[in-house]
C-alpha cells in the first residue's frame, strides 16, 4: 500500500507543479468565466421586470450566452482534459528509463497505474469544483442569485458525473500510453477516439437509423419515433453523449434531453416535449442513475484493461 | 584455511527466450557473500537481461535463480526490497533535484524520514554530489547522474547490488572516480556486488572473480588466474585479461 501512496503524492504534485496543468487550468478558468459573465449579463437584462424564473442559478451552467454552454463545453472539451492529462503518463516514464527504476523497487506494479489515475482523478475533481466555484461566485455578484438546495444539490451531481467522465478519459489516455511506446503516437491514438466518438457516432447513428428505417415524411409518426429510438440507442454508445444526456437531465430540468451542440438533431425537440413540468431531483437521478453507472462501467473497463495490458508487459527501456 | 562462504546468489540453467531469439542460455553460477562479481561480455550478450531475470523484473523462459534465498519470480517484492540496481540508462526524473530524487526512492522502499534524511546526506556526501545536490537532475552530467544512482544504492543500504554498465559514456577521470566509489560501496559498506560490462580495465581492478558471456553463453567464469590456467594453461601474468576476452569473443563469434 506505501507504494501507491508515494507514487500518487508525487504524481499530484506532478500535476500542480507542471505547466500543462496551469496552461489548461488558465484555458478552462477563462471560457468559463467569459460564459459566465455573458450568461450573468443576459439574464440580469431580461430579468429587470419580470419575476424570477425558476432555477436561475442552473441557468448560468445551461445558457448559451454568446455560443455554448458551460455543460456543452465540459462535454466538448472535457475529454481532451483527461487525454491532455494522462497521454504520456507511463510511456515517457518508460522511455527515460524511471519505470524500470521505480519497478526496481519493493512496489507493487499496480501501484503505479493505480497511482497515477487517482492522482489525475483529484487533479480533475479539484480544477472541476474551483470551475463550479468560480461561476457560483461570479454569478452571486453579477446577478446576486443565491442557490437553492435544489441547486446546490444538483449542480454536486453534475459535479460527480463530470469528474468521472473526464477520469474516463484519463483512463483512455493512460491505457494509450501503455500500449504505444511513442509519446506522439498515444496522443493522436487519444484524439482519433474523441472525434471518433465526438462526431462520427452521432452521424453513423443517423444514417443507420434511416437505412433502417426509410424516412416516411413528417405525418408518419411511428417511423419517425422508431428512427429516434434506433438513433438513441447507437449514440449512446458513445461516452460524450451519454454524459451530454445525463447531465441535462441534471442541470437542467425543464428541458430533459438536451443534446451538445454539436449534436442536437430536429428530433430532439420531439422528445424534449414528453414532460411539461420541471422533473424533481429525485425524478432526475433515477433517470440520470443508469448513465452514472454506465460511465463508471466503461471507465473501469478502461482501466481492467489498462491493467491487464501492464502486468504482462516486459518492463525494460532500451 | 577454508572459509564457509554462503552463496547469495544462486541460479541453474537460467534461460531467457525473447520471441525464438536466445538472449541468456542456460547460465548457471554462484556469487559468495562480499563479491565484487563481474559479468564481462559484447553489446548484446545477454547481461541486461540475466539482471532483469534476477531482479524479478523479466520472467525466466526456464530455470531457476534465488537471490538472498528468495525466488524472484514468485517473490519479487520481497526481493526488490532487498537487493539494490542501478539500471544502464540512468533514467532519473529531470525535474527533481538530487534530494527530492532520493527521497521519492527511499519513500518507495518504506524508510522513515528520518533516517532516509540522514543516509541522504551522508550519500550525497560520499559521492561528492554535496553541492549540487539541490540542482535539478536534468542540468547534471552523465558522471553525475551515475553517481547519483550509487548515492541511491548507499541510502536503500541493500545486501547486494547490481550495476549495469555503471562506467558506460564516462571520461577516464569520472571512469576513476566511479571505479574507487564501487570499491567503497563494496569495502565500507559490506555490499556483495555484481556488475556487468563491457569495459575490461574496470572488470579487471574491482572484481574478484568475473564470468564471460557471449552470445547469451557463459563461457568462462573464476579468477583470472583460473581462467588463463584453465583455458591456456599459463599464468596470468603473461596475458592480459583484454588478450583473454579477445581470444574469447574471437573464438564465440
Ligand atoms: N524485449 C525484447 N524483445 C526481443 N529481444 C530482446 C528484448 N530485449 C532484449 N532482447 C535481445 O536480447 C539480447 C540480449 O540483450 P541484453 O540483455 O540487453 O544485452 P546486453 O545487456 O548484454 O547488451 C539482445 O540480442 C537483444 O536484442
Ligand atoms: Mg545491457
Amino acid at each position: 500500500m506505501h507504494g501507491l501512496k508515494v507514487i500518487f503524492k508525487k504524481e499530484l504534485a506532478d500535476h500542480f507543479s507542471s505547466y500543462r496543468f496551469l496552461i489548461l487550468f488558465s484555458l478552462i478558468c477563462m471560457v468559463s468565466l467569459i460564459i459566465a459573465y455573458m450568461v450573468s449579463m443576459t439574464i440580469k437584462n431580461e430579468m429587470k421586470d419580470i419575476a424570477k424564473p425558476q432555477f436561475v442559478f442552473l441557468m448560468l451552467f445551461i445558457s448559451q450566452g454568446g455560443l455554448f454552454s458551460f455543460v456543452q463545453f465540459v462535454a466538448f472539451f472535457g475529454p481532451l482534459i483527461g487525454l491532455i492529462m494522462g497521454f504520456d503518463l507511463i510511456n515517457r516514464e518508460r522511455n527515460e528509463g524511471t519505470l524500470s527504476r521505480i519497478l526496481a523497487q519493493p512496489i507493487y506494479r499496480d501501484a503505479v497505474i493505480n497511482g497515477k489515475f487517482l492522482a489525475g482523478v483529484v487533479t480533475i475533481s479539484i480544477m472541476i469544483a474551483s470551475i463550479v466555484l468560480v461561476i457560483t461566485g461570479l454569478g452571486l455578484i453579477l446577478m446576486g442569485v443565491v442557490p437553492g438546495i435544489d441547486e446546490i444539490l444538483r449542480i454536486l451531481v453534475y459535479m460527480i458525473i463530470s469528474i468521472v467522465y473526464i477520469s474516463f478519459w484519463l483512463g483512455v489516455a493512460i491505457l494509450f500510453s501503455i500500449i504505444f511506446r511513442s509519446v506522439t503516437t498515444s496522443a493522436l491514438a487519444g484524439l482519433a477516439v474523441w472525434i471518433f466518438f465526438s462526431f462520427f457516432v452521432s452521424l453513423g447513428a443517423n444514417i443507420v437509423a434511416k437505412a433502417f428505417v426509410p424516412d416516411a415524411g413528417p405525418d408518419n409518426l411511428e417511423a419517425l419515433l422508431k428512427q429516434i429510438t434506433i438513433q438513441r440507442a447507437i449514440s449512446l454508445s458513445s461516452p460524450i453523449i451519454l454524459y451530454s444526456d445525463a447531465t441535462a437531465t441534471i442541470v437542467d430540468p425543464t428541458k430533459k434531453t438536451t443534446r451538445s451542440f454539436v449534436f442536437v438533431g430536429p428530433f430532439e425537440k420531439l422528445s424534449s416535449e414528453r414532460f411539461s413540468g420541471p422533473l424533481s431531483l429525485h425524478q432526475s437521478l433515477l433517470i440520470v442513475l443508469p448513465y452514472i453507472i454506465t460511465l463508471i462501467a466503461i471507465t473501469a473497463i478502461c482501466f481492467a484493461i489498462s491493467y491487464i495490458v501492464f502486468m504482462r508487459q516486459e518492463i525494460r527501456s532500451a | 584455511m577454508v572459509v564457509e562462504e554462503k552463496a547469495i546468489i544462486e541460479t541453474e540453467n537460467l534461460t531467457k527466450v525473447y520471441k525464438g531469439q536466445v538472449a541468456v542460455d542456460h547460465v548457471t553460477f554462484k556469487v559468495f557473500e562480499g563479491e565484487v562479481f563481474g559479468f564481462l561480455g559484447p553489446n548484446g550478450a545477454g547481461k541486461t537481461t540475466l539482471i532483469l531475470m534476477l531482479l524479478g523484473l523479466t520472467e525466466p523462459t526456464e530455470g531457476m535463480a534465488r537471490v538472498l534465498g528468495v525466488d524472484p519470480v514468485r517473490e519479487a517484492i520481497k526481493v526488490k526490497g532487498l537487493i539494490g540496481y542501478m539500471p544502464e540508462n540512468m533514467g532519473f526524473y529531470n525535474d527533481l533535484d538530487a534530494i527530492q530524487m532520493l527521497k521519492f526512492m527511499a519513500d518507495l522502499n518504506g524508510l522513515p524520514r528520518h533516517i532516509a534524511d540522514e543516509r541522504i546526506e551522508k550519500a550525497l556526501y560520499t559521492v561528492g554530489l554535496e553541492n549540487e545536490a539541490k540542482k535539478k537532475i536534468g542540468a547534471y552530467s552523465r558522471g553525475m547522474r551515475q553517481r547519483l544512482g550509487l548515492a541511491e544504492l548507499i541510502v536503500k543500504e541493500p545486501k547486494v547490488a547490481f550495476l549495469d554498465e555503471p562506467t558506460l559514456g564516462l571520461d577516464p577521470d569520472a571512469t576513476n572516480k566511479m571505479i574507487e566509489l564501487i570499491e567503497n560501496l563494496s569495502k565500507e559498506q559490506r555490499m556483495t556486488i555484481i556488475l556487468c560490462s563491457h569495459f575490461l580495465e574496470m572488470v579487471q581492478k574491482l572484481c574478484s572473480r568475473m564470468r564471460i558471456i557471449i552470445k547469451g553463453k557463459m563461457v568462462a567464469q573464476g579468477t583470472m588466474e583460473t581462467l588463463a590456467k584453465e583455458k591456456f594453461g599459463v599464468d596470468s601474468e603473461e596475458y592480459t585479461l583484454e588478450e583473454i576476452y579477445m581470444k574469447y569473443f574471437q573464438e564465440e563469434a
